[in-house]
C-alpha cells in the first residue's frame, strides 16, 4: 500500500489530481474494514486528516457549512446543529457506536455512499448540498445527485469533498428520524427515514419531505407522495393513498439482514405514524 | 477455624494477565522459523472431486502443500465415529469440508495462495434439510442417514393418549447457532525430538491428544498438548481442535518446520461446528385439571455431514425432553440426521435448550387450551423430591424446581405486571403491546448416563518443599471462572488461603486427564475430584507435622490423584436409556419482560429476572457470569441470531450480518443464585454452566405470545417473522369475517 498524507488542502488538492485513483482517508472507519480484508492490498491512499481547514462548522448566510471531516461526535452535540438540524444529529448518533462516531466524519461517511448510510435520510430532507473540489475549481451538487449507485458517486478522478452546506430549514409542524436497525448499535440498517412536515393553519400540507434509506441502491425522497400530499388535509384517505404511493419510490430486497415485506411494511407504517401525527415530535 | 473462601468472589486467577495484556493467545506466540497454514475447502456441498488446480503463475516452490495422501496414519478426526475425514480423499460431503492444506513463511502470501488454487468437483445431489434426509432422498451417510436413534420409554403413552380427556399436539423448531468466542480457532504445531507437539486454543487438551494418535501413527507418549490462553469456547473448541490441531500438525509433519493456524472470523463461522437445529414435536396427554398423563415427543436433529458429536447432542436433548415435569406415560424417540452442510456440534446446553425449548412453550399452548394459567400447570407438574423421571431415575436431593420457579413468579411481580400489561395493550395510544413470558428448566450436570464412569477422569494436587500447592487437571480456563473455582475448593479443602493455591497450565505432559471441560462437570465433578485429592494431601502433610519439606522428602515435590468414582446406588443403561441420567440436576427459571413496536414489530426487553439452583457458589460473581451471560447468548439465539444459509453455505459469515447482541440489547440481567446443596458435589455445587442458555428462548416466545397474540414456536424471532405471522394471521382474520 503507498501512503500519502496531505498536510493543507492545497496538498491534497495537487496529489488528488496527480493519483486521482487514491483513496482519500478521513477517519477510516470503513477503510480500515477493506483494508483487513486485503481490499485496500497494493492500493494508493491520501490520507486528509491533518486537514484542519475542513473539519470545521461554520456559519453562512443561510444556513451552515460542515467540512468533510467533520465527526459523526461532534455533530450530534453540536449546538447549531442541534437547534437548526436536529435529525442529522439524532442521525449521526445511531452510526456504528461511539468510537465509530468519534473517528468517522461526514465527508467520508458521503463519499462511501452506501446505501445505509444513516446520516443520509436526514440530509435529503435538509436539501442539503455538497461541495466538491479539485486542482482546477469547485462545484456543488444537491446531496441526492453525488450517488450514482451502492458504494457508487459521481466525483470526478481527483475530485474530493470540501464541505456540505445546510440550509436553515423553516420551522416545521412535525419532524422524525428513526433508525430500524439488526440492534440496538453497531447495526447496519435495514432501513431509516426521515420526514419534515409544515403544515397549514387549516391543516393543509404545505410542504413535506419524507426520505428513506437502505431501500434503494442510494437514498430516496418520496417524490410521488409528497407531490400527491401537498395541498391536501390529512384525512384517513390522503394518508392511505400517501402509505401506498411510498412503494412507488423505493424498490427494497431481500438480503441477509431482512426482507423486502418487511422493510416495506416497517417503512409504510411509520410513514402513516408520521403523517397520523403519531409517531415523530414538533 | 479461619474464614474459608468457598462462597467468596476470590479475584480471578488469570484476571491480571488478562487484564496486562500478559495473557498471550495463540496468535500471540512469535514461534521462531513457524511458517503460515491456510486450507483450501469444498466450492460445493457434495460431489467428487476431479482436479485441484495450481495457477502456474504463483510461487508454489516457496510453499508446502499437503493432502489425504501425507497422513502417516489413519484420515479420520478421531471421535465418536470415525468417518470425518481429517482431508476429504476424492470426495466431499459438505461445502467447506477441507481438502488441502499450504503453509507459507509470509501469512499474507499464503492467505494470497488460495485465491491461485482451484478445486472441480463433479456435483452429487446433495440433502441439504432434515426432512429430505428422513424421507431418503439421497442416501448420503451409512444406510439411512441416521447418526443415532434413542427411544425412552415408561409406562404406556399410547394408552394413556387414547383414554386421556385433554390431548395437545404442537411443533418446534429451533436453528443453528454460531459460538461467537471472541478468539477464533488457532492452533500450533511443531515436532520436538519426534514428539508431536500441538499448541492453542482449545477446551479438551485430552481429546486433542487422543484424536491426533491415530492420524499420526503415534504412541500417547509422543504427542503433546498445550493449552495456550483461550478466548471462549461455548463447546465451539470442544471438537473442532481435533480438526485445526490435525491440519497444523500435518503441515509441520510436511514441512519440517512449526506451523501456525488461526481462522479470520469468516473461515471461522463458514467452517466450524454450530448448534444442532432441531424439530420436536409433543402430543401431550392431560387430565381436566392440567396433570400430565402422557408425553409423547419426537426429535430430530441435524447433525450436518458428519458424525462429530450428534449422538451425544442427542442424548442430552432427549433426556430433556420431559422439562423439569413428572410424567406416568413416556414415549420419546429422537433421531440425528445428515445433511451436506458443514458438521455442527457441541453448543453451550448440548441439545437440551432445543427440547426444552419444545416443552416450555408446549405449555402456553396447553394453558390455551385448558384455559388455565400456565404457571399453575407447571407448579401442578414440577419434578419434586421423589418424582420418577422419564429414564426412571428417582429424584432424591436438591430438587428446587418449585422453588426456582415461585422464586421468579414473586420477583417479577408475576400478577401485577400481567395486568399492568392488560392496561397498556388496551391503549391504542401506546406504540408498543407488551407481554411477560417464563421458562422452568432442569440440566442435568456431568457427563450423561455412564459418560463419566468411561471417562475415568483423574485431577490432583502437588505440593513442592516450600509448601506451594498447585491444581493439576486437564481442565481448562476459557473466561468461564475456573482456574478461581477449582483453587477455591482446594484452598478451602486444605485450610489453606486462596492465594497459596496455584494452577498448572494444563498440558497433557504434565496434568492428569481430568475429562473434557464441558457439560457443566468442573466445578461438580473435577472440584470434587480435587476435593478429594487435596484431603488426602492434607492427611499425609498431617502424619508429616504439617512439614512440607518433610511430606516431599528427596522429591522436588509430592503429588495426590483422585480418580471419579460412581456414587454408590446410581446405574444407567445406555441400551434402554433406564436409569439415572445425571448424578444430579441444576433448576432454573426465567421471566422476561418485552415490548413489541406496533409499527416495525422491533422488540424490546424490559426486564429479564432468573433464579438458578446451582447447589453451592462456589464463587458467586464467577456464578452470575455465567448466568448473566448464558442468559444474554440465549436471548440472542430467541431474538437476534440467525444463520442465513444457501446450498449448505451460511450467507452472512460475518458478526456485522450474524447479529449478537451487545450491551445496549438487553437490560440488566437480575440474577437470583439458589443454593440447594448436592451432597454429591464438592461443598455442595452442582453445575451452572450450560442451564442459563436454556431459560430465554422459550420465555422470549412466550413473552411476544403475550404481548401480540401471535403463537410463533420457533426462534429467533426477528420483527421481519414477527411481521410475517401477524400480517398471515390478519389475512387468516379477514378471510373468517
Amino acid at each position: 500500500m503507498r501512503f500519502l498524507r496531505a498536510r493543507t488542502p492545497e496538498e491534497a488538492l495537487r496529489l488528488a489530481e496527480k493519483h486521482p485513483d487514491a483513496k482519500p482517508l478521513a477517519g477510516g472507519t470503513d477503510l480500515m474494514v477493506a483494508w483487513n480484508a486485503g481490499r485496500l492490498d497494493g492500493k494508493t491512499m491520501l490520507d486528509l486528516s491533518p486537514l484542519k481547514a475542513w473539519a470545521r462548522i461554520s456559519p453562512a448566510k443561510d444556513g451552515a457549512d460542515v467540512g468533510a471531516l467533520v465527526t459523526h461526535a461532534r455533530l450530534m452535540r453540536h449546538p447549531e446543529v442541534l437547534k437548526f438540524w436536529p435529525l442529522l444529529a439524532e442521525a449521526c448518533g445511531t452510526v456504528g457506536g461511539p468510537q465509530i462516531q468519534a473517528r468517522g466524519t461526514l465527508g467520508g461517511n458521503i463519499a462511501n455512499a452506501s446505501p445505509a448510510g444513516d446520516p443520509f435520510p436526514p440530509l435529503a430532507v435538509y436539501e442539503a448540498r455538497v461541495r466538491l473540489v479539485h486542482a482546477g475549481g469547485r462545484r456543488e451538487l444537491a446531496f441526492l445527485d453525488v450517488f450514482a449507485g451502492v458504494k457508487k458517486t459521481h466525483l470526478a478522478p481527483g475530485e474530493l469533498i470540501e464541505s456540505v452546506h445546510l440550509p436553515h430549514p423553516p420551522k416545521p409542524s412535525r419532524q422524525l428520524f428513526r433508525k430500524i436497525g439488526t440492534r440496538a448499535a453497531q447495526a447496519i440498517s435495514k432501513t431509516m427515514m426521515a420526514g419534515l412536515l409544515w403544515l397549514e393553519r387549516d391543516g393543509a400540507v404545505r410542504e413535506v419531505r419524507f426520505a428513506l434509506g437502505s431501500m434503494a441502491p442510494t437514498v430516496k425522497r418520496l417524490h410521488a407522495a409528497e407531490e400527491f400530499l401537498r395541498g391536501r388535509r390529512l384525512d384517513r384517505p390522503t394518508v392511505d393513498k400517501a402509505v401506498e404511493l411510498l412503494a412507488a419510490d423505493v424498490s427494497p430486497i431481500d438480503d441477509v439482514r431482512s426482507t423486502r415485506a418487511y422493510r416495506l411494511r416497517a417503512a409504510q407504517n411509520v410513514f402513516r405514524g408520521f403523517l397520523e401525527g403519531r409517531l415523530g415530535r414538533s | 477455624m479461619r474464614k474459608g473462601t468457598v462462597g467468596a468472589n476470590a479475584l480471578r486467577k488469570e484476571g491480571p494477565d488478562k487484564l496486562t495484556g500478559a495473557a498471550r493467545y495463540i496468535d500471540d506466540y512469535d514461534i521462531p522459523g513457524a511458517l503460515f497454514g491456510v486450507t483450501v475447502r469444498s466450492p460445493g456441498p457434495r460431489g467428487r472431486i476431479k482436479d485441484v488446480r495450481f495457477d502456474l503463475a504463483f510461487p508454489w516452490d516457496q510453499c508446502v502443500i499437503a493432502t489425504a495422501k501425507d497422513i502417516p496414519g489413519k484420515n479420520a478426526v478421531h471421535l465418536l465415529g470415525d468417518d470425518q475425514p481429517l482431508l476429504a480423499d476424492g470426495v466431499v460431503n459438505h461445502a467447506l469440508e477441507p481438502i488441502l492444506l499450504i503453509a507459507h513463511a509470509d501469512r499474507a502470501t499464503a492467505w494470497r495462495a488460495l485465491e491461485h488454487v482451484h478445486v472441480d468437483l463433479e456435483p452429487l445431489e446433495p440433502v441439504l434439510t432434515m426432512e429430505d434426509s428422513l424421507s431418503q432422498k439421497q442416501v448420503v451417510w451409512g444406510l439411512d442417514n441416521v447418526f443415532k436413534d434413542i427411544t425412552i420409554v415408561k409406562g404406556d403413552a399410547q394408552a394413556a393418549l387414547a383414554e386421556a380427556p385433554v390431548v395437545v399436539e404442537g411443533e418446534y423448531r429451533v436453528p443453528h447457532q454460531e459460538q461467537a468466542y471472541i478468539e477464533n480457532q488457532g492452533m500450533a504445531a511443531w515436532f520436538e525430538d519426534g514428539t508431536l507437539v500441538v499448541m492453542g486454543s482449545l477446551q479438551c487438551p485430552y481429546y486433542v491428544h487422543k484424536a491426533l494418535q491415530p492420524l499420526f501413527a503415534l504412541p500417547p507418549e509422543k504427542v503433546r498438548v498445550i493449552h495456550a490462553v483461550t478466548g471462549g469456547g461455548f463447546g465451539g473448541k470442544e471438537e473442532y481442535p481435533n480438526m485445526i490441531g490435525g491440519h497444523a500438525a500435518l503441515l509441520a509433519l510436511k514441512a519440517k518446520k512449526p506451523v501456525k493456524m488461526v481462522y479470520d472470523r469468516t473461515e471461522d463461522m463458514l467452517a466450524t461446528t454450530k448448534r444442532h437445529p432441531a424439530v420436536v414435536r409433543h402430543r401431550t396427554g392431560l387430565t381436566k385439571d392440567g396433570k400430565l398423563l402422557a408425553q409423547e415427543v419426537d426429535i430430530v436433529m441435524d447433525g450436518g455431514a458428519y458424525m462429530t458429536l450428534s449422538p451425544v447432542v442427542l442424548s442430552r436433548g432427549i433426556l430433556h425432553a420431559s422439562g423439569p415435569y413428572e410424567c406416568p406415560n413416556v414415549s420419546f424417540r429422537a433421531r440425528a440426521v445428515a445433511t451436506n452442510t458443514p458438521p455442527n456440534g457441541a453448543f453451550r446446553g448440548f441439545g437440551a435448550p432445543q427440547t426444552l425449548f419444545a416443552v416450555e412453550l408446549h405449555w402456553e399452548k396447553i394453558a390455551a387450551v385448558l384455559k388455565k394459567d400456565s404457571i399453575a400447570l407447571r407448579r401442578l407438574n414440577a419434578l419434586r423430591p421423589g418424582s420418577t423421571m422419564a429414564t426412571g431415575q428417582v429424584l432424591k436431593d436438591s430438587v428446587s424446581a418449585v422453588q426456582v420457579l415461585d422464586t421468579v413468579v414473586k420477583k417479577s411481580a408475576w400478577a401485577k405486571t400481567r395486568q399492568a400489561h392488560a392496561r397498556w395493550n388496551k391503549d391504542p395510544k401506546k406504540p408498543t403491546w407488551r407481554g411477560l413470558g417464563l421458562s422452568l428448566v432442569h440440566h442435568g450436570g456431568g457427563f450423561t448416563g455412564n459418560g463419566e464412569v468411561y471417562l475415568k477422569s483423574r485431577a490432583g494436587v502437588s505440593i513442592d518443599r516450600k509448601g506451594s500447592v498447585k491444581v493439576l487437571a486437564g481442565s481448562t480456563e476459557m473466561g468461564q471462572g475456573a482456574s478461581s473455582t477449582l483453587a477455591q475448593i482446594v484452598a478451602d479443602a486444605l485450610g489453606l488461603p486462596y492465594d497459596s493455591v496455584s494452577v498448572e497450565r494444563p498440558d497433557t505432559a504434565n496434568v492428569p486427564d481430568s475429562g473434557p471441560t464441558v457439560a457443566s462437570r468442573t466445578t461438580m465433578v473435577v472440584g470434587g475430584l480435587l476435593k478429594r485429592a487435596a484431603e488426602d494431601l492434607k492427611l499425609a502433610l498431617a502424619k508429616h507435622g504439617g512439614s512440607a519439606k518433610r511430606l516431599c522428602g528427596d522429591a522436588l515435590e509430592r503429588r495426590f490423584l483422585a480418580e471419579y468414582e460412581r456414587a454408590p446406588g446410581m446405574s444407567f443403561d445406555d441400551k434402554t436409556y433406564k436409569g439415572d441420567a445425571y448424578a444430579t440436576y441444576g433448576y432454573g427459571a426465567l421471566a422476561v419482560e418485552l415490548e413489541v413496536d406496533k409499527a416495525t414489530w422491533e422488540t424490546r426487553l424490559l426486564r429479564v429476572v432468573t433464579a438458578q439452583d446451582v447447589g453451592k457458589a462456589v464463587n458467586p460473581r464467577v456464578v452470575e457470569g455465567q448466568i448473566v451471560g448464558g442468559t444474554v447468548q440465549g436471548l440472542g439465539w430467541a431474538l437476534l441470531e440467525q444463520c442465513v444459509y444457501k446450498a449448505g453455505v451460511m450467507q452472512n459469515p460475518r458478526l456485522t450480518d450474524y447479529v449478537i447482541p451487545t450491551a445496549l440489547d438487553v437490560p440488566d440481567v437480575e440474577a437470583l443464585i439458589v443454593e440447594n446443596p448436592f451432597p454429591g458435589g464438592p461443598f455442595g455445587a452442582k453445575g451452572v454452566g450450560e442451564m442459563p442458555m436454556d431459560l430465554p428462548g422459550p420465555a422470549v416466545a412466550a413473552a411476544v405470545l403475550a404481548a401480540t397474540g401471535l403463537f410463533l414456536p420457533f426462534l429467533p424471532l426477528t420483527p421481519e417473522r414477527i411481521q410475517a405471522a401477524a400480517d398471515a394471521a390478519q389475512a387468516e382474520k379477514e378471510l373468517v369475517s
